[in-house]
């Protein structure tokens, strides 16, 4: 047979990707259009529920909120990493490497002691004079976005700081010494050569934040319900299983049309492709 | 680049550095305060709460579970994941181009989208054990680590000293053994590494394929948490953050930190 060395190297993980992912993930798909209420009967319903519309809504803002925050903090934090010497260098790409190692239960658990009611920011507020009563700050929609910030900044920081390493001085040097001014600079050369990574972070980080799971369950809770935890909750204390894998189409159906989209945006903005 | 950036930008990044590592430092606080419940600064110092860890069977099981889940899923996903990489190096023209697509689509579809499709076709669908369940789910977790970084590594290999080797007569296997993979030594401790960090650190895929008796760590510390708030938590999350120093302690070792930036 041709190609029989090169296909039987390849075979034992591409059936395992096939046989445990894409038909397992497939039926799922596939379970919500053969209702026998019609093709698309589950994703009326979605839509004309509102408390799932709501939960929808939720989910693409808390994930749109959080990958611009990130964003706007990665590309400083790492634009500021990029020029610092080598030895600092080291240091806060450790600071930064080592949140990211740490799972995501014990990095949104450190947010339950701090936002709690008793928790350090109460205390601290209290203790300024600031506010009288503890503020009930879990559960909210503010708990679960700055807890995915701390989760998603290190990420955006190791995706950029490789960017922008990546963007020759020579080009930096030729606009300074061509009379643009640093802003300029920074508006004109640097901005447009890391747009590529800026892209890349934004999507890992919304793609992220919109199917997490541990970080809505334990800062938002049952109250602040988002398409992660609803489908848990779908899956496995109503037993709803058409519902739960009507989100999970939906989660399909946004990230995997996210990266499209935005790999084909990145593409065509690359200034290096021309 | 060279010149000069406004002060203020270091102040923001110092303050950025400080909302990354506070957290880390409250948990490590937390663990060792002397009270029933969670709190910062810590009251009194204890390390009764480690103690406590050991006494509960539910963490230590789990913990375990955790760490074969980890070592076995990785090094399933490397044993399919290698060959694989080489295939699309050393192979590239006879392959589809498509192919190395597929080996990262467990990083594409959400991961709790896996972990329940999973649960429906694979545990309920064919009723398997669930160890053996959460063994696929993790290994197929990590295969894109696998592939991706050893195949990253191979990109760099000169296959003409492979050539080399088999022209003069060296069997091919023993060829890959010797000639190629201390070549690409670094990728696969890399992938390793990046491997077994996710698997331990997994929720979202676990979350569906744990059963009666049987859970990992991450997931036995939400249900904890969900019931109790006291400084146990905190100090399994310390045990959990020197994982994490050791791992970087490997990486640093073998690779050095930058790597991770590329």
């Amino acid at each position: 047979m041709k190609h029989f060395r090169s296909w039987s190297l390849a075979l034992p993980a591409t059936l395992a990707v096939l046989l445990l992912l894409v038909i397992p993930v497939a039926s799922t798909i596939a379970t919500t259009f053969g209702e026998s209420a019609g093709p698309f009967a589950p994703y009326i319903a979605f839509f004309k529920s509102g408390f799932r519309r709501t939960v929808l809504f939720r989910t693409i803002e808390v994930a749109l909120i959080t990958t611009a925050v990130s964003l706007v903090i990665g590309f400083i934090t790492a634009y500021v990493i990029a020029r610092m010497p080598g030895r600092l260098k080291s240091i806060a790409i450790i600071a930064a490497v080592f949140p990211l190692l740490t799972g995501v239960v014990v990095r949104s658990f450190a947010w339950l002691i701090i936002l709690g009611k008793n928790g350090i920011l109460n205390d601290f507020l209290i203790w300024i004079g600031a506010i009288a009563e503890p503020l009930s700050m879990l559960y909210t929609e503010f708990a679960v976005i700055i807890a995915m910030v701390y989760l998603f900044v290190p990420l955006m920081i190791l995706t950029l700081v490789g960017v922008l390493e990546g963007i020759p001085n020579d080009v930096v040097e030729a606009s300074i010494s061509l009379g643009a001014s640093p802003a300029a600079t920074f508006r004109q050369v640097i901005f447009p050569l890391a747009m590529p990574g800026l892209i890349v972070g934004a999507v890992l980080v919304f793609t992220g934040s919109f199917t997490s799971y541990a970080t809505p369950q334990l800062l938002g809770g049952e109250r602040q319900m988002m398409m992660g935890t609803f489908l848990y909750q779908r899956a496995m204390v109503t037993f709803d299983w058409v519902g739960a894998s009507t989100i999970a189409t939906i989660m399909v159906v946004v990230t995997i049309g996210i990266v499209l989209i935005m790999s084909r945006i990145a593409r065509r903005l690359n200034p290096m492709a021309v | 680049m060279t010149y000069r950036i406004h002060p203020a930008l270091i102040v923001f990044a110092a303050i950025v550095f400080f909302f990354l590592l506070a957290p880390l430092v409250i948990i490590i606080g937390s663990a060792l305060s002397d009270t029933t419940y969670l709190t910062f600064p810590p009251r009194g110092l204890t390390l009764h709460w480690f103690e406590n860890i050991f006494e509960m069977s539910a963490f230590r099981r789990t913990g375990i579970t955790s760490f074969q889940l980890a070592f076995a899923g990785t090094a399933l996903s490397l044993l399919v994941g290698i060959p694989a990489a080489y295939a699309l190096n050393r192979y590239r023209i006879e392959l589809p181009s498509w192919l190395s697509t597929v080996y990262v689509l467990p990083i594409l579809v959400p991961e709790i989208v896996f972990g329940f499709s999973l649960m429906k076709s694979v545990t309920v669908g064919l009723d398997t054990p669930i160890f053996l369940t959460l063994l696929i789910g993790h290994a197929l977790l990590v295969l894109p680590y696998s592939v991706r970084v050893v195949s990253a590594s191979l990109a760099s290999f000169d296959f003409s000293i492979e050539e080399a080797a088999i022209s003069l007569g060296s069997p091919p296997l023993k060829t890959f053994f010797t000639i190629v993979l201390p070549n690409i030594r670094a990728g696969v401790i890399a992938a390793f590494i990046l491997a077994f960090i996710t698997s331990l650190n997994d929720v979202s895929v676990s979350l569906f394929l744990t059963g009666p008796g049987i859970s990992t760590l991450p997931i036995q510390i939400l249900a904890h948490m969900e019931q109790f708030f006291d400084p146990t938590i905190a100090s399994v999350s310390v045990l959990l953050m020197l994982v994490t120093v050791a791992v970087m302690a490997i990486v640093e070792a073998t690779l050095g930190l930058t790597f991770l930036t590329k």
